[in-house]
């Protein structure tokens, strides 16, 4: 079978279960745009590449397979850039591929030549530069392989375009990748197995430290079965959310910066942690010298240089959550751990009374409320789409996820601009699910041209804008930090039920807690994408918060009790 | 209390285009200063191997180890700071040396066992191979005459014994267009 390069481009995508890619066309990538017609792939024209490699993003983590975008050389591939650094952050599994030069112009500073495979050298898992039609397939391949195996990174393909012209009698790809220096399954020491049993049969105040790696290794499962023989109760990270059931008795929320008061004082009262496929990121630990003294650590993880590289650990545990997960629950003793748990408890009273909820009604709209009813409304079954900022936090404060991969967050990078385009992502890989996008006003507007990209594929997305007229989260350091000194936060916005309307979608305006059941109901009933504009409280912040760097039980917390002076917060 | 110390470590690493870029750029993202770095083939085709010498705590050395076997090209790596080994470096040192000077250099070279490998009318360029410590010994007695122009490899380093580093990989297959690349 002759094929030019261009199409085995896409023939190996098909091969690796490619149904749909995310991209925008341009020179460099012509042949293999030209070829795409020929085969049952969907293309998704994006209006910028940012958002090209959010949606293959957003299509990982909603899917759990490997996402694809496809950009043109210089420009294009550049424009790529914040997205596969938002992939590598939070471990992401996306395949990059972009057009290049050809290849005798290499190096020549040619029109729109870029050396793109050095610039995502330190955010690429791994990258290629392709320069004969012989080596498409295998590198597609091999690129493929390592985005989804091990711990999972974006891998970009840059392709030049004399590669894509040439053409080969192709035979497709057969057999098992091999690299020879890659080894992405690794087994724990059964010793080292044995010692943890011992550790987490001793503790007295364990807690389960639930990140990323719970969802990725597809280990909700196995964790629900090792909580309920050992009794412990589960913390969980911004992005662990939803690998632990948030209903389930045991199920503390989230811990770090914004976590609940009780998460983290608990952590810093616990003789035990076990991190289970998290990595201690200093939004999660707060003052590393001060944090959680008192307990021996047990840490899981697939990517060996994580462990001991933030906490010192006591037993490190290399390999799949999953499968480590499966080694530890026959040894541990069945416990019931009453005292601990009557203890956490304790500490989660005292943080209800200050909760925002509790606040005597008073004509706001507060966006936790927002957040709040839209969990109840939803039945906690939406997929959510968050952007980066305060609604994020009461997202994962007030939406409750009792399932994986249906929170979707940027959460390493913390990348303003990611929710639109990755909720279209996500559209894709769960056509079923119904899906909200919750983003700020100042995100929203960093990719809000998707929007046009939803329009023309006739995509169904809800977009709930957090309209504070402020960056806010950057407005509440300011307040807390900087003496109040507003300095480039307050932001002036179009308004966002016209721009909906401008792209032939519904835009909905909120201004009270009770016309949010209406604008969802109506949301729902509307064909095509529709923006909701909550305008709600201005100078709300985010609580409890462990300003950067404090101790881990050194937070602010919102001035109590608010149920007795009904002041504002 | 753990000290950082001066760490050997050993990397196998396919001998492709950019590798060597990948193993610089992660120690640099990772604000470590690279104290001497080098890299040749190997007697077996398409792999290099590089010896790599910086600053480092007991951890820091393990997550760099950890680190460079991310790397998808790596293929083995052993850090050997406490391992018998032996260890190489090779300077060209250009030295000012006119007649009347000359023969004061040379015996001080025989001393090292160093070699002329040039002679000029007013300089003589030297071969020294052997430990950093040594290099340095002469560098020293050198230096009064004034040195014109120094070159080092950097230290190549290989455990004492018979034991056989590549034996711990498998060798590099021929990559085909059927195959892919197993
Ligand atoms: C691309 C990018 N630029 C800057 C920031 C810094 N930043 C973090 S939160 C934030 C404010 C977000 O404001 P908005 O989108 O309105 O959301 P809010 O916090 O008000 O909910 C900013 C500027 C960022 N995270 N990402």
């Amino acid at each position: 079978m002759k094929r030019t390069g261009a199409q085995i481009i896409w023939e190996v995508l098909v091969r690796e279960g490619v149904d749909v890619v995310f991209g925008y066309p341009g020179g460099a990538i012509m042949p293999a745009y030209d070829t795409i017609l020929g085969y049952p792939i969907r293309h998704v024209l994006v209006r910028h590449e940012q958002g090209a490699s959010h949606m293959a993003d957003g299509y990982a983590r909603a899917s759990g397979k490997v996402g694809v975008c496809v950009a043109t050389s210089g420009p294009g591939a550049t424009n790529l850039v914040t997205g596969i650094a938002t992939a590598m952050l939070d471990s992401s599994p996306i395949v990059c591929i972009t057009g290049q030069v050809s290849s005798k112009l290499l190096g020549t500073d040619a029109f729109q030549e870029t050396d793109i495979t050095g610039v995502t050298l330190p955010i690429t898992k791994h990258n290629y530069l392709v320069t004969d039609v012989q080596d498409i397939a295998p590198t597609l391949r091999e690129a493929f392989y390592i985005a989804r195996s091990g711990r999972p990174g974006p891998v970009l393909v840059d392709i030049t375009k004399d590669a894509q012209q040439a053409s080969i009698d192709f035979e497709p790809p057969k057999g098992e990748v091999r690299l020879p220096g890659y080894r992405p399954s690794q087994h724990a020491v059964q010793t080292d197995i044995e010692k943890a049993i011992d550790l987490i049969d001793e503790a007295e105040r364990p807690l389960i430290l639930a990140g990323q790696g719970i969802v990725r290794a597809e280990a909700t499962r196995e964790l629900l079965s090792f909580v309920e023989k050992t009794g412990i109760p589960v913390a969980s990270t911004l992005l662990g959310l939803g690998g632990f059931p948030a209903t389930h008795p045991l199920s503390l929320g989230m811990m770090g910066m914004h976590g609940e008061a009780w998460v983290n004082n608990a952590i810093q009262e616990a003789d035990l942690l076990i991190a289970l496929g998290m990595r201690f990121d200093d939004r999660v630990t707060g003052n590393l010298k001060t944090y959680a003294v008192k307990a021996k650590k047990i840490h899981v993880e697939i990517d060996r240089s994580e462990i001991n590289k933030n906490v010192k650990v006591d037993v490190g545990l290399i390999g799949d959550v999953r499968d480590t997960l499966l080694s530890l629950i026959p040894g541990c003793k069945q416990r019931n751990r009453g005292p601990w748990v009557e203890r956490i408890n304790l500490l989660k009273g005292d943080s209800a009374v200050r909760d925002i909820q509790q606040l005597p009604y008073n004509d706001k709209l507060y966006a936790a409320h927002v957040m709040h009813d839209l969990w109840r409304l939803t039945d906690g079954k939406a997929l959510v789409v968050t952007d980066v900022g305060q609604h994020q936090m009461w997202e994962a404060q007030y939406y409750k996820h009792d399932h994986p991969r249906k929170l979707v967050t940027s959460g390493g990078l913390g990348t303003m601009g990611f929710a639109l385009p990755a909720a279209i992502g996500a559209r894709f890989a769960k056509p079923e699910d119904e899906i909200w996008v919750v983003v700020g006003d100042g995100g929203f507007q960093m990719t809000a041209c998707e929007l046009s990209t939803c329009a023309q594929e006739g995509l169904k997305v809800h977009v709930a804008v957090i309209n504070n007229g402020y960056l806010g989260m950057v407005r509440q350091w300011q307040e807390f930090f900087y003496n109040r000194r507003y300095s480039a936060t307050p932001m002036r916005s179009p308004d966002f039920v016209k721009l909906a309307e401008a792209h032939g979608l519904t835009g909905i305006r909120v201004t009270k807690r009770e016309e949010i059941a209406g604008a969802v109901e109506r949301a729902r009933a509307t064909p095509g994408t529709v923006v909701v504009d909550f305008r709600v409280e201005q100078e709300d912040s985010v609580y409890p918060m462990v300003p950067a760097g404090a101790d881990l039980n050194d937070m602010i917390r919102r001035p109590s009790p608010i149920v007795e002076t009904g002041e504002d917060p | 209390m753990d000290r950082p110390i001066l760490r050997t470590f050993i990397a196998y690493v396919e001998d492709r285009p950019g590798v060597l870029n990948r193993v610089a750029s992660l120690f640099r993202r990772r604000a470590y200063n690279i104290e001497s770095l080098s890299v040749g083939r190997t007697h077996i085709a398409g792999i290099s191997r590089l010896t790599l010498v910086l600053e480092a705590d007991e951890d820091g050395a393990r997550r760099l180890e950890a680190n460079l076997y991310k790397l998808v090209n790596t293929l083995w790596v052993r850090d050997v700071t406490h391992t018998a080994s032996v260890a190489r470096d090779l300077a060209l040192i250009k030295v000012k040396a006119d007649a009347t000077s000359r023969a004061q250099v040379l015996q001080l070279c025989e001393v090292f066992r160093a070699r002329t490998v040039d002679v000029a009318p007013e300089a003589l360029t030297i071969e020294i191979t052997g430990t950093g410590d040594k290099i340095e010994g002469l560098l020293e007695v050198l230096r009064p005459f004034g040195i014109i122009e120094m070159v080092r490899t950097g230290m190549i380093v290989m455990t004492r014994g018979a034991e056989e580093a590549e034996a711990r990989f498998d060798s590099i297959p021929v990559r085909t267009a059927e195959n892919g690349a197993s």
